[in-house]
């Protein structure tokens, strides 16, 4: 074994930093799923009869579906009837304000560096926490709400805006769009809504952060987000899980509206557990994104840092129906150790003079399989559609794969696309330079990889390029080769 | 401050230093020439630590330090700085972002507190007069898209930044004209003092016509073979390398 080897093994043995679990008492469902689970859920969340049916639908189309074999990961059959499909921290009373949640939830979100408590006012970011199947507290409500934004738990917003959860849920992912889709149509139990009203720019950032704690649970959250005419926002989603040797299933769906000249910027710091350095446990991540471009003007902008989960199955997409819509997707996925991800996106050009811009970057390492996949679909009245994809794969040591599967359909003549690839590894030269100029070699595989990164970096907000930058050294320690 | 004793080292099974003999004093200024493969580059390598030449033998004193036995970033942050002969690219990462990793890491090692950003970017403004270099070539991403001249003006910005007790220039002329190699000589010479050493690796004269050697060292099959002041290089160049390869040959 070369000595590069030799440092690699050693060192990507490094331990996930949110692997710990909360001691709450919980109130779960009975393993399993079926309809009478759903009328629980749906119960439980003491939810209008129309969206029981809603569920109960979702649930009788999934029956009749297969889970896709096309995504270029492998794993044993999930037994869809051992999971949990509800489970929530137990809570004497509903909480009405801050005061009234558990301090050990409120401590459980400190620890992951998620203050709920509103004192850190600059920092500038509102947030809804999610810990298994429930929202406990959103931030920021009061300050939003002058501005007529809507920013609550998704159970809050089925109560208190049902017209608008009636109107926009499905209307960008339909329930039977995909396996994962309707399962999550069936069972979702919470999420986060936000509205943003004609014409405002939220002010600040608007977060959810998402916590697996319960053991053998999967987590369905949904997120819809529907920005009217001219507003804007800036959207941020995180999450963690504890350390478990069983794998557990993450299945949520984002929607995203965007109504004529609205912009909507969603990005993601993705770190699910990804399992132990043997590929024992973490997160199937299996997840829905889609935003729609409605009115004309719109754009939307997805970006991504995947760095956990055991496998990442995972497309955020845009519709440019609306004419001069833009869409954008900007994404670096890291995979190591025996973590597997699949993972692209879907720019589908409906209206004329629409634009998408897709930059993928992937970085694989250890055992690794990193794929690619996307596609660009330009309809017959799209004219003058323009794309430009660039992907990216850097390879560290021997043993990983990376893997690219860009789809192109072009209808209308008038289509510009440039696509671009590069493949590319970590050069001893490279590490050597850094070596040289006295930079050790973690510090060296950073920078370069950071560099690497860069241009989707960039896209990230400050709060998020810090983190992300850091998420990408540690989970890359050492993986010279 | 550099002793260099009996060193022999390989690559792959090729056996390329035979046993090198060289001892270098503070405030000298060494030349290393000879013909294509003789093991100049070679020589370099191994002092700065580079992994794929094994060492098989000889002993490397630096400043009173086994040099063998230090890592090659070790070797960096005692003092050594290694000018490539063909600098590598480093995307997505500035000239200044990385000398600012490097700065501070070797400031680590030697005691001293990180330098906040006004600090490094008041020292970055001095070393960038000194090397006649523009701020606009450090913002962009190291060594892409540079000419053969921006990249080399580029080592010795940083090893200005650096401020190295041994520097070892291994073919620093190469691919640069005239106006770039003055430029870049001048920088060397600038950097010249009583405290540091520097050894020139070249296999044109013309590079010592700029940065004036105390001693010329001609390399020949992994061995010095020959060892004179500046005037040897003359010779060499007047000559060629034939009459030494004759000489070696003869004895």
């Amino acid at each position: 074994m070369s000595k590069d080897n030799q440092v690699l093994e050693e060192l990507t043995s490094k331990e996930y930093e949110h692997g710990w679990t909360t001691n709450i008492e919980t109130e779960s469902a009975p393993k399993g799923l079926n309809e009478d689970i759903i009328r629980f859920i749906s119960s439980k969340k003491n939810e209008p009869s129309w969206l029981l049916e809603w569920r109960l639908n979702a649930y009788r189309q999934w029956t009749k579906m297969k889970e896709p074999r096309w995504p270029n990961v492998t794993y044993p059959p999930i037994n869809y009837q051992d999971v949990i499909y509800y489970s929530a921290p137990k809570q004497k009373v509903t909480p009405k304000g801050l005061d009234d949640v558990d301090p050990e939830l409120i401590k459980t979100f400190e620890k992951l560096g998620i203050s709920l408590t509103e004192q850190k006012r600059l920092t500038g970011v509102a947030v809804d926490a999610v810990i298994d199947s429930v929202s406990v507290a959103t931030t920021f409500k009061e300050t939003l709400a002058e501005l007529g934004i809507i920013f609550c738990s998704f159970g809050e917003a089925v109560q208190k805006h049902p017209d608008l959860i009636k109107k926009y849920m499905g209307s960008v992912v339909p329930v039977t769009d995909n396996y994962f889709a309707a399962l999550n149509s069936a069972v979702f139990t919470d999420g986060s809504f936000c509205y943003i009203p004609k014409g405002v720019r939220c002010p600040m950032e608007l977060s959810t952060y998402f916590r697996i704690n319960a053991a053998n649970t999967g987590q369905f959250e949904r997120t819809l987000i529907v920005a009217d005419e001219g507003s804007y926002v800036s959207y941020l989603e995180g999450c963690t899980a504890p350390m478990r040797d069983e794998n557990q299933l993450h299945a949520a769906v984002v929607e995203i509206y965007a109504m004529k000249d609205a912009q909507v910027k969603y990005s993601t710091v993705q770190n699910w557990y990804p399992g132990d350095k043997d590929g024992k446990g973490g997160i199937y991540n299996f997840v829905t994104k889609r935003g729609l471009c409605a009115g004309d003007g719109s754009k939307i902008s997805w970006t991504q840092v995947e760095t956990g989960s055991a496998i990442t199955w995972k497309y955020p997409s845009c519709i440019l129906k609306g004419d001069n819509s833009v869409g954008e997707f900007y994404s670096v996925a890291v995979t190591n150790n025996h973590q597997q991800a699949d993972t692209g996106t879907k720019m589908i050009h409906i209206g004329k003079n629409t634009k998408s811009r897709i930059v993928s970057k992937g970085i694989s390492a250890g055992y690794s399989q990193n794929s690619y996949r996307g596609q660009v679909h330009i309809m017959k009245r799209a004219e003058n559609a323009r794309n430009f994809s660039q992907c990216d794969s850097l390879l560290m040591g021997d043993k990983c794969g990376a893997h690219t599967f860009p789809y192109i359909d072009v209808e209308n003549n008038s289509a510009r696309i440039e696509h671009e690839a590069t493949t590319s590894k970590i050069g001893e030269d490279q590490i050597f330079y850094c070596l040289q100029r006295g930079i050790d070699e973690e510090s060296a595989v950073a920078l370069i990889v950071n560099g690497y990164a860069k241009e989707v970096l960039n896209q990230l907000p400050m709060e998020f390029a810090v983190e992300a930058q850091k998420l990408l050294a540690l989970t890359l320690e050492g993986s010279v080769g | 401050m550099l002793s260099i004793k009996n060193l022999q080292a390989k690559i792959d099974d090729k056996q390329i230093l035979n046993g090198i003999n060289l001892e270098i004093k503070p405030g000298e200024v060494h030349a290393i020439m000879g013909p294509n493969g003789s093991g100049k580059s070679t020589l370099a390598s191994v002092l700065a630590g580079r992994e794929e030449y094994e060492v098989t033998g000889g002993e490397v004193d630096f400043l009173g330090k086994d040099l063998l036995e230090m890592a090659p970033e070790e070797r960096a942050r005692e003092g050594v700085f290694l000018a490539f002969q063909y600098p590598v690219e480093i995307p997505g990462v500035s000239t200044i972002n990385f000398m600012k990793t490097a700065v501070n890491q070797i400031r680590e090692h030697r005691g001293q507190q990180a330098l906040d950003a006004v600090s490094f970017l008041q020292m970055m403004k001095e070393k960038m007069k000194l090397v006649e270099i523009d701020q606009s070539l450090l913002n962009r991403a190291l060594n892409e898209g540079f000419s053969g001249g921006e990249k080399k003006r580029n080592e010795i910005f940083q090893m200005a930044m650096l401020e190295p007790k041994l520097a070892i220039l291994d073919e620093t002329d190469s691919g640069l004209d005239i106006d770039a190699l003055r430029i870049v000589s001048n920088g060397v010479n600038k950097l010249r003092s009583k405290n540091n050493a520097i050894i020139v690796v070249t296999h044109y004269q013309r590079l010592l016509n700029y940065i004036v050697p105390d001693y010329v060292h001609v390399l020949y099959k992994g061995k010095i073979v020959k060892s004179g002041t500046k005037e040897l290089a003359l010779e060499l160049e007047a000559k060629g390398y034939d009459w030494i390869k004759d000489e070696v040959s003869v004895a």
